[in-house]
């Protein structure tokens, strides 16, 4: 009996909602489709039916979280509507991180006789995300770490910890089942999560609620926005740079660009380019003159990329997003401007596809429009670095040896210091400020 | 190179090892006048004569054994049985004879026959005419069993294996022989028992042979494409003697393993992989190795039923999908 399993939709997806069942219980379903909406890490996406048949049971009620491969629903011949509805979460009780022991049974350890589990034409008629073969969901037999509890673990995870003197016991396993894999073992060697990572944002211990209070239960992606901003300051070193920009030119320029823009529009909507765009097109263009700063830690390696990737940073009523455009450098302002509006437009509506929030190898934070003068903002790891902004405004100012009133404008560079040192971050930013000073060279 | 298909392969070498060796002759069923079922036999009557490209009656068992008696007596005998289906007819001649005599007897006499036999799926040929039973001759020790997937294979394979004084099984596929490829001209022959990485990848190794190992090339060079997955492919070659130490190494460099095979999965040419691997590799493992085989079922005549049965390019991806998925690392 086919069973849906919660998928993973994007790099950063542990655990997924079922924001609403477009299917009810005992309506017929084909193949693609639309069966549930699910809320992942930031976007709303919808749910296909890998199969067709009845909608027999639906295990996971809207408004539930559960990890990623559990079984949420049941698709059959519809002779089995009706039975078996108390598997249901319901809605308000706690999620169990496994399926409870009367929830649908794992595939069978073995196939029996005439019943081959694992072929691929059995296959074929198991959701696409299923850990198919009993192998990968069977706990290895008589495994403990340190004689306590069982850890489940591949080979050769098992190899590189032992190599490294690891205890696996510590380890978060992103594995089926929760089994540790290569990947886990070597982030957790290079010290980037040693901790179970599942565990959300630390929670102060003296968080009570009290009379009066009222509790807000988190979306997701307030709750992936606390947890990794939690994991970024508290696993990435950062320092921070703040330099003050002559802001003169960059408002004159934007003046111009945008009187041009107005010109040439005829009668549609002319175009129009903000201080942030002409801000975003500076940094892709000192990114490109400064590889040294387009980098990734990566534990035991640094990580060089070949193109520049600016994620711009939207707020949203409930919450944070950081939508990436691609190649930044290679695009004209006019360009990154559409652009960003575009993805800040879909990225208010929840429609962001998981690779246009995530791949970025830079951000930038403005909050000038909010009247901030200057502040410093968290790393969106594994970025190595990202440029806060604050307002441009009149300021007197020494020239020449006269006060004259000029606009100016404060940046903060926050650096992740295991990729980049201060001199280094202070010639990018020296080359940022002479091109946001020239910015006819930035667009040259 | 000239660009030929691996009937025209088949032929080519047929004829040029009738033309190197006076002791090569063929035998089978409907191989000269008829030039074969699949044409594999097309003019070596007409060049050669009925001495040495001789048409048999319709007795498996019968015909084996005599090629068995003439080449213990000197000859090399290249049989070919029609579909390796009835060639479990000649099932007592091959294993208890062909792979036995010369261990049995004291190493008095060899016995240089080759058994060239089609197998495989997909042509709507139903249940008994569609079979992978291959590994049933992989088991037998004092055979070889090879499984050529491409043209330039099935040529040095072949000039291989009537020159090699052991049995061989020489299995072809139905659905190869009008492929195309590369086959290196004049005199080729390719030492039985290596495998061949047709394709280098870092990221997952697929173990394959024959007809599913150009699936699983095909498979491997889109999923580069369009997803960036970096696959190594094993074609294995020959099953019996078994090439681990390729298949090990590619394990060791990739860490994950998937086997595409056209015969069933239990007890399949797959589980010998599976089972190579994990003695071999364990502590190089970062996921379980997986298996895509056919249905275990007689294969169905209707052809939605059949394709349906038969493993597919489909069905290896989803494989390795979710082999990759259960060893991403998941922030």
């Amino acid at each position: 009996m086919p069973e849906v399993f919660m998928p993973r939709l994007s790099d950063t997806m542990q655990e997924g909602t079922v924001s609403t069942w477009t299917k009810k219980v005992g309506d017929r379903v084909d193949k693609g489709d639309i069966l549930a909406e699910i809320e992942t890490d930031k976007a709303t996406m919808e749910l296909e039916a890998y199969d067709a048949g009845v909608l027999e049971k639906i295990v996971v009620e809207a408004g539930k979280t559960v990890p990623i491969g559990e079984i949420i629903a049941v698709i059959g011949d519809g002779s089995g509507v009706g039975k078996g509805t108390g598997t249901a979460v319901p809605a308000g009780e706690a999620t169990p991180a496994a399926p409870a022991a009367d929830t649908p049974p794992e595939p069978p350890v073995s196939p029996a006789p005439g019943t081959p589990t694992v072929t691929p034409v059995a296959a074929k008629t198991t959701p696409s995300r299923a850990p198919s073969t009993a192998a990968s969901t069977a706990p290895p037999p008589g495994i403990s770490a340190g004689g306590g509890k069982p850890v489940k673990a591949s080979p050769l995870a098992r190899a590189i910890a032992r190599d490294a003197g690891l205890d696996l016991s510590s380890v978060h396993g992103s594995g089926p089942g929760g089994r540790i894999v290569r990947a886990d073992v070597e982030a957790a060697v290079a010290g980037l999560r040693s901790a179970p990572a599942a565990t959300p944002a630390a929670v102060p211990s003296s968080t009570i609620t009290r009379p009066g209070d009222e509790e807000l239960p988190l979306n997701n992606v307030r709750r992936i926005t606390a947890r990794r901003l939690v994991e970024s300051k508290q696993q990435v070193p950062h320092f921070y740079l703040t330099r003050t920009i002559d802001a003169e030119e960059l408002m004159q320029a934007r003046a111009q660009i945008n009187a041009g823009l107005a010109a040439i529009a005829g009668d549609a909507a002319p175009a129009k380019v903000s201080v942030n765009d002409l801000v975003v097109k500076a940094v892709a263009v000192a990114l490109r003159a400064h590889p040294e700063m387009n980098v990734s830690f990566g534990g035991d390696r640094l990580i060089k990329h070949n193109r520049v990737h600016v994620g711009i940073a939207v707020s949203l009523d409930d919450g944070l997003i950081v939508p990436v455009v691609r190649d930044t450098d290679t695009k004209t302002v006019t360009q990154i401007s559409a652009e960003t509006k575009e993805l800040a437009a879909r990225a208010r509506a929840g429609k962001l596809k998981p690779d246009e929030f995530s791949g970025g190898t830079f951000s930038v934070s403005n909050l000038g429009m909010f009247g901030i003068d200057e502040f410093s903002a968290i790393i969106n790891p594994p970025e190595p670095a990202i440029l806060a902004v604050g307002r441009a405004k009149q300021e007197a100012v020494v020239r020449d040896g006269q006060i004259v009133a000029r606009h100016t404008m404060r940046v903060t560079l926050s650096i992740d210091h295991r990729a980049v040192d201060g001199a280094g971050g202070a010639r990018f930013l020296a080359t940022l400020a002479g091109l946001l000073e020239n910015p006819f060279a930035a667009l040259a | 190179m000239a660009v030929i298909t691996y009937r025209q392969a088949l032929n080519e070498t047929l004829r040029s090892e009738l033309l190197r060796d006076p002791d090569v002759f063929l035998m089978g069923e409907e191989i000269g006048i008829f030039e074969g079922s699949y044409k594999i036999t097309a003019g070596l009557l007409k060049e050669f004569g009925p001495e040495r490209v001789r048409d048999t009656p319709i007795a498996e068992e019968g015909f084996v054994g005599a090629a068995i008696g003439a080449a213990m007596l000197g000859l090399r005998p290249v049989v070919e049985i029609m579909t390796i289906n009835f060639s479990i007819v000649a099932l007592d001649q091959i294993v208890n004879h062909a792979a036995k005599i010369h261990t049995m007897f004291g190493g008095q006499s060899k016995v240089p026959m080759v058994i060239r036999t089609p197998g495989g799926g997909g042509q709507q040929l139903a249940a008994t005419h569609s079979q992978n039973i291959e590994v049933w001759y992989a088991h037998v020790p004092g055979l070889k069993v090879v499984v050529p997937s491409t043209p330039a294979d099935a040529k040095g394979l072949l000039a291989a294996s009537i020159r090699d004084d052991d049995p061989v099984m020489f299995i072809e596929h139905l659905a190869l022989y009008n492929t195309k490829g590369e086959v290196p001209e004049d005199d080729y022959v390719m030492p039985i028992g290596k495998a061949a990485v047709t394709k280098e990848g870092t990221d997952i190794t697929i173990v394959s042979y024959s007809r599913m190992a150009a699936v699983a090339l095909d498979v491997a060079k889109r999923l580069e494409e369009d997803e960036g997955v970096s696959a190594e492919v094993v074609d294995l070659r020959s099953l019996r003697p078994l090439d681990r130490e390729t298949i090990l190494a590619s394990v060791r460099k990739t860490n994950k393993a998937v086997i595409l095979e056209e015969d069933w999965l239990s007890y399949g040419v797959g589980a010998e992989i599976a089972a190579t691997i994990q003695e071999g590799a364990f502590d190089y493992l970062d996921a379980p190795v997986r298996r895509v085989a056919a249905a275990e079922i007689p294969l169905p005549y209707s052809k939605p039923l059949e394709l349906a049965a038969l493993p597919d390019a489909t069905a290896l991806v989803k494989v390795i999908h979710e082999t990759l998925d259960a060893t991403r690392f998941r922030g």
